[in-house]
C-alpha cells in the first residue's frame, strides 16, 4: 500500500490532524514526566533504611518538671531518669533490646554536622547525620557491622543535649567510610567532627543506615551516618525498642504502662504530630513517605485520565472520519479493495498521525523535564521513559483506531451507489 | 434568538450522544483535576494575613559572613534566622512600630483536671507586640503588656484547643497553668486563630503544621526560665559553651524575627538602621565583613522560604497540562462535528443567516458542552477534594476546601475553556461557502 493517498486525504483534514497530533504529543510529554516522577517516588520509598524494621518501635516522651539540663548536676539527674527508663524497658518480658537514641532513619528530625579529615578543617569533607546512642544501638536497630567492633558499655558517656565535645570513637556507615577513605581502609582512621580539633577514631563500620531525613534536603548525604557512643540527656528523650518477634503490640502496651508506673510525671500520650508517644517503626515509615506515595498516586490518576481522554479522542475523531468517508470507502470496495485494505488504511493513517505526535511529544517531554530540572531541581529523566512512552502511545493509538477502522472495513460496496 | 440557538444546540448534541458524552466527560475530568490541584495550591500559597501582609517584614542579618556558605554556594544570602545577640539588640533598639523575636517552644503542661496525664504544647516565645502586630484575635482576655516583657512575667496566652485540654474550656483568664514546672497566669485565650502557613515562624514550622501555636509566653520569660528551643538550630561552628546559655552566647541562629513597618519611609529607615547596626558590629570587630542584610516583605519571605511545597506546584502544572490536552481533544471533536454539518450551515447561510449568527449558534453549542462539563467537573472536584486527604500530607490536605468562589471558578473555567476550544471550529463553520455546499449536493 502506498502512503500517497493517505497523505492526500490527511491534507484535507489539516486542522483535525494537527489537533490530534498535538494531543498525542502533549499526552506523551506529560505522561513521560509523570511516570518519571512516579518512578522516582517508588524508588525512594523502597530504599532499605539499613535497620531491621520489623518488631521495632519508638518511644518519644518528655519529663514534666525535670531540670533544664544546663548544669552538671541537673544533667546527671536527667541521666539517672533516663537510665531508670532504659532499665525499666529492658526488664519487660516482650522486649528484646533497648537503646537510647536521638533519632531514627525516616523520623525527619536530624542532627547533622560536618566530618573532616584534618583538625580545624574549615569546610568539612562530608556532611553526615549523627546518631547518639549506647552499646545497644547496633543490636536494637539490627544494623549489620561489616568491619571493626561495637561500642562497649564502658565506652558510653553521657552529656547534656547542648553539651560540647566530640567522642573519642565513632562507628560510621560503609557509604561514609568509602567516601572519606576511598581505599577502603577507614577502620582505625581518625576523623574530626564539626570542624573541631578533637580526633575521633573509627572503630567500626556498619553496612547501611539511612539518615533521619526521608528526602529533599538530605538526599545528597542520605547514607552518611555517624554513630556516637553518647547518651544525650534532656527533658525530652527518644528510645528505640526491639520487641520479641511477633510481640510488638504487647511490648508497646507493656512499655507505656511500665514507664508511667516508674514515673508518672511525663508526657507520653500519643501526639505523633509533635513527636510524642509510642509508635511502631511502620508508622514512622508511613509518615515519612506519605507525601511521596500521595504524589505517585496523584500522578498515576492524572496519567490514567490523560491516556483515556486521548484514546477516546482518537476513537471519536476516527469515527467521524469513517462516517464522513463512507461513500469513498464504498467506492474503494467496489473497485476491488478488500476489507483488510480498508482496515489497514485507517491503521496506517493512525500510525502516521501518532508517529508525528510522538516525535513532537518526545521533544516536548525532554523539554518539560529540563524545565522541571531547572524549576524544581528534579533529576534528569532517562530516555528509556520516553522510548517506553512512545511505544505505549503508538499501541494506544492502534488500539483506539481498531474499532472504528473495523467498522469502516464493513462498509458495503453498495454505499458507492447511494447518493447522500 | 438565544432560545432558538439553545434548541438547535440541544438537537445537535442529542444527535450524537456518545460523542457529546465523550466531550462532556473530557471537560469534566480536565476541569476537576485542575480545580482540585488549584484548590490545594490556592490554600498553601495564599496570603495568610491579606490586610496587613504588605506592612510585615522579616529582617535578616548576616552574622556568619563568608563562612556561612559552602564552597559551592554562591548566593551570599544571610542566614534565614537570627542569633540571640542580634535578636535582643533589635528588640532593645525598638526601631519598628511593632517587633517580635520568636522561637518555638515545646512546653510540658500539667492539666488541672484530676487524673489527666501531662501534655506537651507546642507554641512560641514572643514579645507583647506580637499580638497587635499580627492582629491576633482573642476569645477571652488579651495579650500581655510591655511591662510584662520587661519583668519577665510568667504569663501565657493559650489556644482554645489547649484551653479545652487543660481547663475543659471556658474563660480561663486569670487561671494558673503549670508549664514546665513553673506557674503561669493565663492572660488570654485565642479565638479562631491558627493561620496556615504559620507565617510568623516558617523557619521552625516549615510553614504548615497541625501541632503548633498552642501556647505563647514572653520571650524574656522563656529565656529566663531556660525554655529550650524546640525548633531548628543552625550553626557554622559549634557553641563554645554548653547548655542553653552556651547557645545564647553563640553565633548559632534559631530565632525568627518580624517587624511592622507602615510605609515606604519606615521601610527605608529600618533598612538603614539594620545597615548601621551591622556596620557598628563590624567596627566592634564582631563581623569581619561588610553589612549584608535583607528586609523582605512577608509574601517575599514566604516565597523565599519555599513555603509552597514544590509537589503542590508540580501537581498543579501537570493537572493544567491535562486540562490543555482535554481542550485540544474537545477542539478536535467539535471541529469534526461542526464541519460535518457544512451542508446544514450552507442551507442556513443561503436562507439569510449571517456569519455572525453562525458564530453565535456554534459558540452557544460549545458553551453548552462546557456548562455540562463544568457541572460534571464540579461533582468530580468535590470528590477530588475529599480524595486529596489520603493523597497529600494531612496538614496540607486539610486546607483544601470547596467554597463558592471555587464553585464559580470551576464553572467559569469549564465554559470559557470549552468556548475557547470551540472558537476555531466555529470559525471554520462560519467560513463555509453556502454556494459551494448547495452545489455539491
Amino acid at each position: 500500500m502506498t502512503l500517497h493517498p493517505i497523505l492526500a486525504a490527511l491534507k484535507k483534514h489539516k486542522a483535525g490532524v494537527t489537533l490530534i497530533t498535538l494531543q498525542i504529543a502533549l499526552t506523551l510529554a506529560i505522561v513521560c514526566n509523570a511516570v518519571f516522577i512516579i518512578g522516582q517516588r517508588v524508588e525512594r520509598v523502597h530504599r532499605p533504611t539499613g535497620i531491621d524494621e520489623q518488631n521495632l518501635f519508638l518511644i518519644q516522651q518528655a519529663y514534666v518538671g525535670a531540670p533544664t539540663g544546663d548544669d552538671a548536676a541537673s544533667i546527671q539527674k536527667l541521666d539517672a531518669m533516663q537510665r531508670t527508663d532504659l532499665a525499666t524497658l529492658r526488664g519487660l518480658p516482650d522486649v528484646e533490646a533497648v537503646t537510647a537514641i536521638n533519632s531514627l532513619p525516616l523520623l525527619q528530625s536530624s542532627w547533622t554536622g560536618g566530618v573532616g579529615l584534618k583538625p580545624d578543617q574549615q569546610h568539612s569533607t562530608e556532611h553526615a547525620a549523627y546518631y547518639f546512642g549506647d552499646d545497644q544501638l547496633i543490636n536494637t536497630l539490627g544494623l549489620r557491622l561489616v568491619a571493626g567492633r561495637n561500642f562497649t558499655s564502658s565506652e558510653i558517656t553521657n552529656r547534656g543535649f547542648r553539651g560540647v565535645g566530640e567522642p573519642p570513637m565513632v562507628i560510621v556507615t560503609k557509604a561514609l567510610a568509602d567516601k572519606l577513605f576511598p581505599k577502603g581502609d577507614a577502620l582505625g582512621k581518625t576523623v574530626y567532627l564539626d570542624g573541631q580539633a578533637i580526633p575521633s577514631t573509627i572503630i567500626g563500620v556498619v553496612a547501611r543506615m539511612q539518615i533521619p531525613a526521608a528526602g529533599g534536603w538530605g538526599d545528597s548525604f542520605a547514607w552518611n551516618s555517624v554513630l556516637q557512643p553518647i547518651r544525650l540527656d534532656a527533658n525530652y528523650t527518644r528510645t528505640a525498642v526491639r520487641a520479641r518477634p511477633g510481640r510488638l503490640d504487647a511490648a508497646m502496651r507493656e512499655a507505656r504502662e511500665a514507664l508511667f508506673n516508674a514515673n508518672p510525671m511525663r508526657v507520653l500520650e500519643n501526639q505523633p504530630d509533635i513527636g510524642i508517644g509510642i509508635m511502631p517503626f511502620s508508622e514512622v515509615r508511613a509518615r515519612a513517605y506519605r507525601a511521596d506515595i500521595g504524589m505517585a498516586i496523584l500522578m498515576g490518576v492524572i496519567c490514567l485520565i490523560l491516556l483515556c481522554v486521548t484514546a477516546a479522542g482518537i476513537v471519536g475523531l476516527t469515527s467521524f472520519w469513517v462516517g464522513q468517508r463512507r461513500k469513498q470507502i464504498g467506492i474503494r470496495r467496489a473497485l476491488g479493495a478488500t476489507r483488510n485494505d480498508i482496515l489497514r488504511y485507517f491503521q496506517t493513517e493512525n500510525l502516521l498521525i501518532a508517529g508525528a505526535g510522538v516525535v513532537l511529544g518526545a521533544i516536548l517531554a525532554v523539554g518539560l523535564n529540563l524545565w522541571m530540572m531547572k524549576q524544581f531541581s528534579m533529576d534528569r529523566m532517562s530516555l528509556l521513559y520516553v522510548l517506553v512512552g512512545i511505544v505505549a502511545l503508538m499501541l494506544l493509538g492502534q488500539g483506539a483506531v481498531f474499532a472504528p477502522a473495523r467498522r469502516a472495513s464493513r462498509v458495503s460496496p453498495v454505499e458507492a451507489t447511494r447518493s447522500v | 434568538m438565544f432560545a432558538y440557538y439553545l434548541d438547535l444546540a440541544l438537537r445537535s448534541l442529542k444527535r450524537n450522544k456518545a460523542l457529546t458524552g465523550l466531550m462532556i466527560v473530557t471537560i469534566g475530568f480536565g476541569v476537576a483535576a485542575s480545580m482540585t490541584t488549584w484548590s490545594v495550591f490556592r490554600a498553601v500559597s495564599g496570603d495568610p494575613i491579606p490586610w496587613k501582609s504588605s506592612q510585615l517584614f522579616v529582617p535578616q542579618i548576616d552574622n556568619w559572613g563568608p563562612a556561612g556558605h559552602g564552597p559551592k554556594d554562591t548566593s551570599n544570602e544571610p542566614p534565614d534566622a537570627m542569633d540571640y545577640t542580634d535578636a535582643v539588640a533589635l528588640m532593645r533598639d525598638h526601631r519598628a512600630k511593632y517587633q517580635s523575636a520568636m522561637y518555638q517552644i515545646g512546653a510540658a503542661v500539667t492539666p488541672q483536671r484530676v487524673g489527666q496525664h501531662p501534655i506537651t504544647a507546642i507554641g512560641e516565645a514572643v514579645s507583647s507586640e506580637f499580638f497587635p502586630m499580627l492582629d491576633v484575635s482573642f476569645k477571652y482576655g488579651s495579650g500581655w503588656s510591655a511591662a510584662d516583657d520587661d519583668h519577665r512575667a510568667q504569663v501565657a496566652v493559650i489556644s482554645s484547643h489547649l484551653n479545652d485540654k487543660a481547663f475543659g474550656g471556658g474563660d480561663s483568664v486569670g487561671k494558673t497553668l503549670s508549664v514546665d514546672g513553673h506557674e503561669y497566669r493565663v492572660v488570654g485565650v485565642l479565638g479562631d486563630w491558627h493561620p496556615q502557613p504559620q507565617f510568623y515562624d516558617v523557619v521552625n514550622t516549615g510553614g504548615f503544621s497541625e501541632g503548633g501555636g498552642n501556647i505563647f509566653v514572653p520571650f524574656t520569660t522563656a529565656i529566663a526560665n531556660s525554655m529550650n528551643n524546640n525548633g531548628n538550630t543552625n550553626c557554622v561552628e559549634t557553641p563554645k559553651e554548653p547548655g542553653f546559655v552556651g547557645l545564647q552566647k553563640s553565633e548559632c541562629v534559631w530565632i525568627a524575627f518580624m517587624v511592622q513597618l507602615d510605609d515606604a519611609n519606615a521601610v527605608r529607615d529600618y533598612k538603614q538602621y539594620l545597615d548601621n547596626y551591622a556596620a557598628a558590629q563590624q567596627q566592634a570587630g564582631r563581623f569581619t565583613w561588610a553589612p549584608n542584610n535583607r528586609l523582605r516583605s512577608l509574601m517575599d519571605w514566604l516565597d523565599f522560604e519555599h513555603v509552597v511545597p514544590s509537589d503542590t506546584k508540580i501537581s498543579l502544572y501537570v493537572a493544567l497540562g491535562l486540562l490543555l490536552v482535554c481542550l485540544v481533544n474537545t477542539a478536535g471533536l467539535l471541529l469534526a462535528k461542526f464541519l460535518r454539518r457544512a451542508s446544514e450551515i450552507g442551507v442556513r447561510r443561503a436562507l439569510g443567516a449571517s456569519r455572525r449568527e453562525i458564530y453565535t449558534q456554534f459558540l452557544i453549542e460549545s458553551g453548552m458542552v462546557g456548562l455540562a462539563g463544568g457541572a460534571l467537573g464540579l461533582v468530580l472536584t468535590g470528590l477530588g477534594i475529599s480524595g486529596v486527604s489520603w493523597v497529600l500530607p494531612r496538614d496540607i490536605a486539610a486546607l483544601a476546601h470547596l467554597d463558592v468562589s471555587l464553585l464559580i471558578t470551576t464553572l467559569l473555567v469549564a465554559i470559557v475553556a470549552t468556548m475557547l476550544a470551540g472558537l476555531y471550529p466555529t470559525m471554520r463553520a462560519a467560513a463555509v461557502q453556502p454556494a459551494w455546499q448547495l452545489k455539491s449536493n
